[in-house]
């Protein structure tokens, strides 16, 4: 089916429906109980759910495949988002263009930084494009403040020119980006009971737009060109005795990866319309590393289950603050509830970059092949253990 | 001629840094193979060193002062460090002032123990497995290691004075003939300079004409050889490991002056680190410091008003800027040596 294997299609149907049914799968707690804040079905949050997975969609192409670690992708997510605030400026308000000429322009560029930095490979490569990045970044701070606003970012504003929209609304504000009068901020809610569910337009743009980006990287991993991808993993120089020239598809998958972080960057201005420096820092660089390496590098839904849980976690372990330990653990004697308390206290809240940083080093050490790998551990434990009790049932059956 | 003589000098403190950085950086993986990204946190956590010995010679009690009496008449209370009373005040008072030179006698025991503890609890376990999962897990620690000092002493830099003796400014103008106050040059950073000529000098000695050393710069050669002869080689390595992260400790320690320890300091200076170690070549000693020198005197030169008005920003990409044309025309960097991470 859509020129997929049955297991692939099968897949595919199962990310559309968690990305369509998003909104209410991640809020299962009721509004009143103590656990909403556990809940993830908000708009913003959603967003960068997909936006995110878009982007390590697109880095897992070039690291999963090729085996080429870049260390300055959040480059291309930067460049793509001053290109779309710019589109947002100069053109319309309708979301397409931005998005199209973000694509494009990260496209651009990355194939400028490809074709340079792939003249080396292994560490050599990865310091490349992170100095790539780390120019890109120095100079959107300083120099080309008139481009991109400089420290406090590009913003629009009223008199913008916007010659095919309007400048100004009637209200006398700065309009909102729409997709055909469809407003990216605009929510529809639903109360059923104790649950709110917000269905957010621009939350199911961003998601249609990761499906298709899925749909592209199912087609493309399993593609001959994803094939020749995993040879120059595996083996360059063997791949180059064939007779075959590995550069011109590492360049491919470097600006295909590229485009995916354009597309990523322009949808971040489609949801909010400004775009900032810092983030092309190399931190966020390492983010989409760690979003890739901790579901699962190489594999197809990894990088979605990897950007999912990072930013879950990002986004509900930095709200517990003490008041909310104190809350929870109200039930324990007093001296133990502090005790309890200044043991957790570190890792939430602020302090939710160290429990990241152990997450991910407990990741690399034991489990390389991120949370599809732990997965499919579990999974092969389980079936053995079911063909043991199987066996132990029927020992007539010969052994195989 | 007296600016560029200015810039010359503006550009070795933090030139300094960067070899030392770089030096430890290549010292881990000419021996032991591996990328170590926590090395900038090494750096932050040497200066954190200092920080925590002001703290702790900052210690104080209260204590009455005889004969004087506030308007209520109880006497009079005063805060005393400890180091007052034990040592008398004038002595006292020069302890705490000399704080960040004698934070180096904290930070060699403590970065060693650290040294030792990366190596032998995690990196030992990463010699086998691609330099990838190297990078991503040392990545990992430097988080944590930045996290962990940023819980305990807050996100704000934490100033830490030099020794007066150390605060005024040297005119370099009127040694060397030009009119006064033309090339004005911190002392501290004088001594930061010659403190890393000094800590470069030691490793290269200790390398050159030890037996130590030697069977080090045997095991760099060729690792396998050196072990079937009978020799531990990787008890050895794991000290250079240490030594290494000494060597960072020391240059965050006598760094603290001039810049504020802050608990990601070492993530900036790790990233320009890296480049620093490639520009000179990956596994070159003498690379790793002239290519740090090299390029803190370049970053200085670029950051001249003159040069800005012709090339704005120059001064924040030209470190990158050289490594990438660099890589691209001497692939194995200034002084690279054959055959290491080439593929």
């Amino acid at each position: 089916m859509l020129g997929l294997t049955r297991k692939d299609f099968q897949l595919l149907l199962i990310v559309i429906g968690l990305t369509m049914f998003a909104p209410f799968l991640l809020n299962p707690f009721p509004e009143t109980s103590a656990l909403a804040q556990f809940n993830a079905g908000y708009p913003d949050l959603l967003q960068r759910f997909v936006i995110f997975s878009i982007f390590a969609i697109g880095f897992n192409i070039l690291f999963g495949l090729t085996g080429y670690l870049s260390f300055g992708h959040a480059a291309f997510i930067g460049i793509g988002s001053y290109a779309g605030v710019w589109m947002m400026k100069l053109l319309t308000m309708n979301i397409i263009p931005a998005i199209l000429v973000s694509i494009l322009v990260a496209a651009l560029v990355s194939l400028i930084i490809g074709y340079v930095s792939l003249r080396r490979s292994g560490i050599y490569f990865s310091i490349l494009t992170l100095a790539f990045a780390q120019m890109c970044y120095a100079l959107a701070y300083s120099v080309l403040t008139p481009i991109t606003g400089g420290e406090t970012g590009l913003q629009l504003r009223l008199n913008d020119p916007r010659i095919l929209g309007e400048s100004v609304t009637e209200a006398g504000n700065i309009p909102v980006p729409h997709l055909f009068g469809l407003e990216t901020r605009d929510s529809l809610e639903l109360a059923l009971g104790n649950w709110v569910f917000t269905f957010n337009a621009g939350y199911y743009i961003a998601a249609v737009a990761m499906i298709l980006a899925f749909y592209l990287a199912i087609r493309l991993f399993r593609s001959p060109f994803g094939i020749m991808l995993r040879a120059v993993k595996s083996n360059q120089q063997r791949m180059s005795y064939t007779g075959l020239n590995p550069k011109p598809y590492t360049l491919a998958a470097f600006v295909i990866s590229g485009m995916y972080a354009g597309l990523a960057g322009g949808l971040m201005v489609a949801m909010d319309p400004l775009a900032g420096a810092e983030r092309m820092l190399w931190t966020a660089s390492g983010e989409v590393v760690l979003m890739t390496i901790l579901g699962g590098a190489g594999t197809l839904i990894g990088p979605v289950l990897g950007a999912g849980v990072i930013k879950y976690f990002e986004s509900i372990f930095s709200t517990i603050n003490r008041t909310v330990l104190e809350g929870w653990f109200a039930f324990l004697p007093d001296g133990l509830e502090n005790v309890v308390i200044s043991m957790i206290y570190p890792f939430v809240g602020k302090g939710w970059h160290l429990t990241l940083g152990i997450m991910f080093m407990l990741v690399v050490i034991f489990l390389p092949g991120g949370l599809v790998e732990g997965g499919q551990r579990l999974g092969r434990l389980f079936r053995r253990r079911g063909k043991r009790d199987a066996a132990e049932g029927d020992p007539v059956k010969p052994a195989e | 001629m007296d600016a560029i003589i200015l810039q010359i000098l503006n550009g070795l403190d933090k030139g300094s840094a960067y070899a030392l950085i770089a030096l430890g950086l290549t010292l881990i993986f000419g021996t032991l193979g591996v990328v170590n990204f926590a090395h900038g946190a090494l750096f932050m956590l040497g200066s954190f060193c200092a920080v925590t010995l002001n703290r702790i010679l900052n210690l104080s009690h209260e204590v009455a002062v005889p004969g004087e009496t506030d308007f209520l008449g109880n006497p009079l209370m005063r805060e005393v460090p400890y180091v007052y009373e034990w040592f008398g005040e004038a002595t006292g008072a020069a302890i705490i002032d000399w704080s960040v030179p004698l934070a180096i006698l904290l930070a060699i025991p403590v970065m060693g123990f650290i040294g030792l503890a990366m190596e032998r609890g995690l990196i030992k376990h990463f010699y086998k497995r691609p330099h990838a999962d190297q990078i991503l897990v040392t990545f990992g620690l430097a988080i944590v290691l930045q996290e962990i000092i940023k819980y305990f002493y807050g996100a704000n830099p934490i100033p830490t004075p030099a020794p007066e003796a150390f605060r005024g400014s040297f005119d370099f103008g009127l040694l060397l003939g030009f009119d006064a106050n033309t090339i004005l040059y911190p002392y501290w950073r004088l001594v930061y300079f010659g403190f890393t000529v000094f800590i470069v000098a030691a490793v290269f000695a200790f390398l050159q004409f030890t037996t130590f050393g030697m069977v080090v710069r045997a095991g760099m050669a060729d690792r396998e050889t050196v072990g079937i002869l009978g020799i531990n080689i990787d008890r050895r390595f794991t000290i250079v490991f240490a030594i290494a992260a000494i060597v960072a400790g020391l240059a965050g320690v006598m760094y603290t002056p001039i810049i504020s320890p802050n608990y990601n300091m070492g993530m900036n200076f790790l990233v320009l680190s890296f480049v620093v170690v490639v520009v000179g070549g990956m596994g070159s000693l003498p690379g790793a410091v002239l290519a740090g020198f090299v390029l803190g005197i370049l970053e200085s030169f670029a950051s001249m008003p003159q040069v800005l008005d012709l090339l704005p920003g120059l001064n924040q990409i030209v470190i990158y800027l050289v490594a990438i044309i660099i890589l691209l025309t001497r692939p194995r960097g200034l002084m690279g040596r054959k055959g290491v991470m080439e593929e």
